[in-house]
């Protein structure tokens, strides 16, 4: 099985730290060694967010070396900017359609990147860069707080893993009530990543 | 059972399999966690005390009464319960004490750095630290076998990468079925801290560490890994893991046992390599010791001595000085340097009940003067501490002076007001911190007669390390009902006259309490009051801006309502944040922020 390398990067309150959870579970439950661990400063809501997910045969520290993450999943745009230098050359930058404006810069001068920009930022480290709808799919399925399982089933395609690892770990994660919607936001992510994947001529 | 767990779940599964009776904590980063865990287990006591003292005065206790009992806090934690900790060393126990500090290197979220790996030398105190949650787990089973046979506390150190990483434990063991019932036995000569008692104790002490020097020589768990003998690390804690990430040929020695130390184990590992090096967070601790030892070391002149170790930072010391070779290719070649991004600054919340009396307090006490700058005459300080409120420090609301640790804000209000200085004094502090040790700084104000207003931001809550029960609540850590003590009858209890309950969300009401407090001659105490909107989800109706009347004046940024921004112009609120709280349709002067629908 090969070492896998995750920097989830977002914004308190959107479900990073769940779907970190999620995915470290999954590592374990299929055999892996797996180390996580977040750093989230002070703030309940609105601050940055990140979580180091590392899974290998023998993973020593928990925290990913910058310029070695395999994947870079943001939650938010500016925060995937934000974190790009942990990428190694070619590694995979899943990025949702979401913008969450700093308060600092409201009624400032400065202003929120545009997706060119941060889409320029990313390919200093790699072409393989996917700006998925997350939010709309999440609306679509009607649970607008499954963004992150969204994020999680187009990211299971990237990995060796049985679709229904992550399925069963989803399963025994969330309470009865959003479970339904919460699975078809995940298959909705695996669709997504399969028509991006296919547009982009990448063959798993 | 392969689980995985945080540091600290695995240190609260380790207590209470191995039969911890009794757990006392106050809540603090990155500690929280391991009594939010312990409550959840049947069959133990567990409490939010009123303090890091009290959490551990409760422990001691209950190790006293013969079962094993724990108290959890953070590093600064340690500080307050620092009389208690060097008692229990004094006195021993009967049933095992293990006291957990968990530093937070880099200062995540606290308001200074230490290391207190000293705190156990200097309280003659033994002290273990884990590299992981496995360790975190098993460890703690040996802490309170080492504490019953010593007869002594046991200093349990974690990191915030330690306590808040989770990792994959093998649990092994149940509940410790065979526990001693609890019984206290009448020992003055050992309990009685009468200086013709302590001597002999003193004593005690001392033969204590000799004995635990050998008994941590033969340890299991600490452990010497023989790889190339070119280079020697030792090391501990979560430095051990980045080093075997880092030096990935290098030997180990990895000590778990940080006070004493096996010193016969480090001079073994030392003449088995060419060269030792010692990687750990924060002080030289281990480096010290290994030079006392007459061993040549290397460690601080290439690694830093402040902040938080990640990987590269011991990668990029260790290149410095040639331990490890220069990467021959940068890995990234940057086209351009990465642009300066917008950060984010921790923030209020919406809704939070804090923002009106910061707003007003910047309002009234700030007025335009310059920060940082000397203060005009006609201007107000504001002492405050530690809490979600601090975060009015920083812009729009920059409304306070001060912040040094829990409570300290009254003291301060007090040393202010009696040096002098020609300005009115405000204290701030929360609900929590006042219980926690804002009564005793109150009583010494009406004691003194200090001319200080201070005000008890009351969110009915710990908020800021996420919901804590506290005397006020009426919630025990359980969550079952508890006894709740009224702030107000307790600070009318105290003998403050001056004494008035506020809506936080009033601000009329707020500016013109405060105004007629600070004409006072006595102290007096405002209580601003309203609940944490994390706690107690809002029902209001979320307020919308009527564009037509925004003269885009911008009086609503002031508050730093993460609902609201700016769009062509004119305010707006995201209906979705939005709580209602009404703030900001009291600051607009145009009347144009109304209740949508």
């Amino acid at each position: 099985m090969k070492d896998v390398d995750v920097l989830m990067v977002g914004v308190g309150g959107q479900g990073v730290i769940l779907a970190s959870d999620a995915m470290s579970e999954i590592g374990m439950n299929s055999g892996y060694d797996v180390k996580k661990t977040d750093s989230l400063g002070m703030a309940q809501r609105g601050g940055s967010v990140v979580s180091h997910v590392r899974w290998g045969k023998h993973v020593f520290s928990p925290m990913v070396k910058r310029g070695e993450a395999d994947f870079l999943i943001g939650f938010e745009q500016l925060e995937a900017a934000r974190w790009a230098q942990y990428l190694k050359p070619g590694g995979v930058v899943i990025v949702a359609d979401v913008v969450v404006i700093p308060i600092s810069i409201i009624g400032s001068k400065v202003t929120y990147p545009s997706w060119k920009d941060i889409e320029g930022i990313l390919n200093q480290y790699t072409d393989k860069i996917y700006l998925i709808p997350a939010p709309r799919i999440a609306q679509e399925v009607g649970n607008p707080r499954a963004i992150n399982m969204v994020i999680l089933g187009f990211l299971s395609e990237f990995l060796e893993l049985e679709q229904g690892a992550w399925t069963e770990n989803i399963r025994r994660k969330l309470p009865a009530k959003f479970l339904e919607s919460s699975l078809r936001a995940f298959s909705r992510g695996v669709e997504e990543a399969k028509a991006m994947r296919l547009a982009k001529g990448v063959v798993k | 059972m392969k689980q995985l767990l945080s540091g600290n779940e695995a240190m609260a599964l380790g207590a209470y399999h191995a039969g911890v009776v009794a757990a006392a904590a106050y809540p603090g980063t990155p500690s929280t966690e391991i009594l939010e865990n312990l409550a959840r287990f049947d069959g133990i006591y567990v409490e939010w005390s009123t303090n890091e003292k009290v959490a551990l005065e409760v422990a001691m206790g209950a190790a006293y009464g013969g079962v094993r009992a724990l108290a959890s806090m953070k590093h600064v934690g340690l500080n307050v319960a620092a009389d208690p900790f060097f008692a229990a060393s004094t006195t021993g126990i009967m049933g095992g004490l293990v006291v957990i500090s968990c530093d937070d290197p880099g200062e995540h979220s606290s308001q200074g750095e230490q290391d207190n790996r000293h705190l156990a030398k200097f309280a003659k105190v033994p002290m273990l630290e884990p590299t992981d949650s496995q360790e975190a787990y098993d460890l703690m089973d040996w802490a309170f076998k080492i504490s019953e046979e010593f007869d002594t506390p046991v200093l349990f150190r974690s990191t915030t990468r330690i306590s808040h990483c989770k990792t994959v434990v093998d649990v092994t063991r149940g509940r410790k079925a065979d526990l001693k019932p609890p019984a206290f036995i009448r020992s003055p000569a050992k309990y009685v801290m009468v200086p013709s008692n302590a001597r002999p104790r003193r004593n005690a002490m001392e033969d204590r560490i000799v004995k635990l020097r050998t008994y941590v020589e033969s340890f299991p768990m600490n452990e010497m890994i023989l790889q190339d003998r070119k280079l020697g690390i030792v090391t501990s804690g979560v430095a051990y893991q980045h080093a075997r990430e880092v030096f990935k040929n290098a030997s180990f020695l990895k000590l778990v046992t940080t006070y004493p130390l096996p010193v016969n184990l480090i001079r073994q590992f030392a003449t088995k390599v060419e060269r030792i090096v010692v990687v750990e967070e924060l002080d030289p601790y281990l480096e010290e010791e290994l030079r006392c030892l007459g061993i040549p070391v290397i460690g601080k002149e290439f690694i830093p001595i402040i902040g938080e170790f990640t990987p590269e930072i011991v990668e990029q010391g260790a290149i410095k000085v040639g331990l490890l070779p220069a990467p021959s290719k940068p890995s990234h070649k940057l086209a351009t340097p990465a642009p300066q991004l917008p950060m984010r600054r921790p923030q209020l919340c919406a809704g939070c009940p804090h923002v009106g009396t910061e707003y007003v307090l910047r309002k009234l006490c700030f007025k335009d003067s310059k920060v940082p700058g000397p203060i005009k005459e006609d201007e107000i300080i504001v002492t405050s501490d530690i809490g979600c409120y601090t975060l009015g420090v920083y812009p729009p609301l920059g409304a306070l002076d001060t912040c040094a640790c829990m409570g300290a804000s009254i003291g301060q209000a007090i040393g202010l007001e009696k040096a002098k200085v020609p300005n009115k004094v405000v204290a701030v502090l929360g609900d929590s911190t006042f219980m926690h040790s804002g009564i005793t700084g109150l009583v010494d104000a009406v004691y003194n007669q200090a001319n200080i207003t201070v005000i008890i931001l009351d969110n009915g809550t710990t908020a800021m390390t996420g919901h804590q029960g506290h005397p006020g609540t009426g919630v025990s850590a359980k969550g079952e009902k508890a006894t709740m003590v009224k702030l107000e009858k307790l600070v009318e209890g105290l003998g403050v006259k001056d004494v008035h309950e506020l809506n936080a969300f009033d601000l009329k009401a707020i500016e013109s309490t405060l105004k007629h407090c600070l004409n006072t001659k006595e102290p007096s105490v405002i209580i601003s009051r309203a609940p944490c909107p994390l706690s107690v989800r809002a029902t209001a109706t979320p307020y919308k801006v009527n564009a037509d009347d925004c003269t885009s004046c911008n009086n609503c940024l002031d508050l730093g309502c993460p609902a609201i921004s700016i769009s062509d112009d004119k305010a707006v609120i995201d209906a979705s944040t939005c709580q209602g709280c009404s703030i900001c349709a009291q600051v607009c002067p145009q009347e144009a922020i109304v209740k949508a629908g």
